[in-house]
């Protein structure tokens, strides 16, 4: 890992009643770093991305955004989450807007940009991820791959320093796969600092410069790619993977 | 079958006597339509404050967290009460009882008093029909919508409610058709409205059928209406199997 982090998780926990869903989570990304988290359903790896994006309040431990702990009282929660694009495993568009609608809704409300500057701002991105033609399709009329591409784009659209992407591909049908992922290469190329939880574990090894195996809340195992896949040393860790490539998906 | 029961009852030529006769029909006619006027005046006026007044008791409701425990707590109070009483002993209670107390720079009008009973007691359930639209809208919705940094009442603004307001408006429209009818409870306060005027007219030709000529203005403005309503659900209804 090199450079200076944009995003640290110094011992975070997080419990929903009586399920503690993340029990010390240290971690640190580092500016333009891609880092992926697997592990098996219910490890925590949404919970923990959706505490990042102050959606879920800690329970104890903190976060910090460029030096600055976000997790602190008195912290203005929306301008953290405009420094942060999240897209989710179900694109959650908004159905009542266009794409353009979409996209440049928090640009124009967040923001505070005139429509012509976020219309700008959306163009210059359906250019750059080849949706121009659906700029003023609904959501509806979309295929899942056309509307996840959507939902990443309207995350951009705030122009993020950090991109948090919850299994973005798991809804999609295999065949729409691909269009989403190389979005996301693309971002990666452009050096967005992402971190990203998936089960695509091929993508994952393709893309990640860092894996990080989430295990009943804490993050058991980490490294390159390569290391991760090829010989982990965690017992549980290679258990999750032996399952992986049973199933076919490694 | 109920037509040939009615037709040969024994009563039946005094009944259409005093009921369906033309002359009293066309001669009252024209002073009971003047008259509905009021009717739709007062509906079109209570309907735009009821809806107004409703989204504000529905917006209310749905504030997050306990620092709006109490605005909570009065929202819903207000929809119980109201819809607790009867429309008519509303109309009543304000009606006559506002007025009588003589309050100065209060209207005393009638038919201010009437249009607020309405606009009380209809708000109570147009704000639950908001409120189970904005129910009705995933979370993740709103979760969408705070991601990209907008407030929470931005997101109410701008992702929230115009998805909730577009799935209610079937529920809100039978809202409607009730409140013109009730339009005709302000007789009761001596306002001239299409019914006062019928029991004018009926008292002064000794013959019932002024008020069929109300019912059918009433029929006038409310079946079209209710056509319109089903119109739309079964637009929903094909759109959500559409999607499905
Ligand atoms: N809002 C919530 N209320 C209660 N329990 C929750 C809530 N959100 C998550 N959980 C629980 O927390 C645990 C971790 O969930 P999380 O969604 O973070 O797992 P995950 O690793 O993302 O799983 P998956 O791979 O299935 O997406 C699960 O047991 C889940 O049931
Ligand atoms: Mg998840």
């Amino acid at each position: 890992m090199s450079g200076k982090p944009a995003v640290e998780l110094e011992d975070v926990h997080k419990s929903f009643g009586r399920t503690d869903v993340l029990r010390g989570i240290d971690l640190a990304v580092a500016e333009h770093e891609v880092v992926c988290l697997i592990g098996a359903s219910g490890s925590g790896k949404s919970t923990l991305l959706r505490c990042v994006n102050l959606l879920e309040p800690l329970d104890r431990g903190r976060i910090l955004l460029d030096g600055e702990e976000i997790t602190a009282g008195g912290v203005d929660v929306n301008r953290v989450r405009r420094e942060i694009g999240i897209v989710f495993q179900s694109y959650n568009l908004f159905p009542h807007m266009s794409v353009l609608g979409n996209v440049t809704l928090g640009p124009r409300k967040a923001l505070g940009l005139s429509r012509a500057a976020a219309e700008a701002r959306a163009d210059e991105l359906f250019a750059r991820f080849g949706l121009e033609d659906k700029r003023d399709a609904y959501p509806d009329s979309l295929s899942g791959g056309q509307q996840q591409r959507v939902a990443i784009v309207r995350a951009l659209a705030l122009r993020p320093r950090l991109m948090l992407l919850d299994e973005i591909t798991s809804a999609l049908d295999p065949e729409l796969v691909a269009e989403v992922l190389n979005v996301v290469r693309e971002l990666a190329k452009g050096g967005m600092t992402m971190l990203i939880a998936t089960h695509e574990m091929a993508f994952a090894r393709d893309i990640a410069d860092r894996v990080c195996f989430l295990d009943e809340g804490v993050i058991l195992e980490e490294g390159p790619p390569a290391r991760i896949f090829s010989s982990p040393q965690e017992p549980r860790t290679q258990q999750f993977l032996a399952r992986i490539v049973e199933a076919g998906r490694l | 079958m109920l037509v040939l029961i009615v037709v040969n009852s024994p009563n039946w030529e005094e009944v259409k006597e005093q009921f369906f006769n033309w002359r009293v029909f066309k001669n009252s006619f024209p002073d009971i339509a003047e008259a509905f006027k009021t009717n739709v005046k007062l509906f079109l006026t209570a309907e735009v404050f009821i809806l107004v007044l409703a989204l504000f008791l529905a917006v209310l409701r749905s504030l997050p967290g306990p620092v709006f425990f109490p605005l909570r707590v009065l929202s819903t109070a207000y929809t119980d009460v109201f819809r607790g009483i009867p429309t008519i002993l509303l109309v009543y209670l304000l009606g006559f009882g506002v007025p009588g107390l003589q309050l100065s720079g209060v209207p005393n009008s009638q038919f201010f008093w009437a249009a607020v009973a309405l606009v009380l007691v209809y708000s109570a359930y147009v704000a639950e029909v908001y409120r189970a639209g904005i129910e009705s809208i995933h979370p993740s919705q709103a979760a969408a919508a705070r991601s990209l940094g907008l407030t929470h009442a931005q997101s109410m603004r701008y992702v929230v409610l115009p998805q909730a307001v577009r799935r209610v408006i079937p529920p809100l429209l039978n809202d409607f058709i009730g409140l013109q009818k009730d339009t005709a409870l302000v007789a009761l306060l001596g306002v001239v409205e299409a019914f006062r005027q019928s029991q004018i007219e009926s008292a002064g030709a000794f013959n019932h059928t002024p008020y069929l000529a109300t019912a059918l203005l009433f029929l006038l403005l409310t079946i079209p209406l209710t056509r319109f309503t089903d119109w739309l659900i079964a637009r929903n209804r094909r759109r959500e199997l559409a999607r499905a």
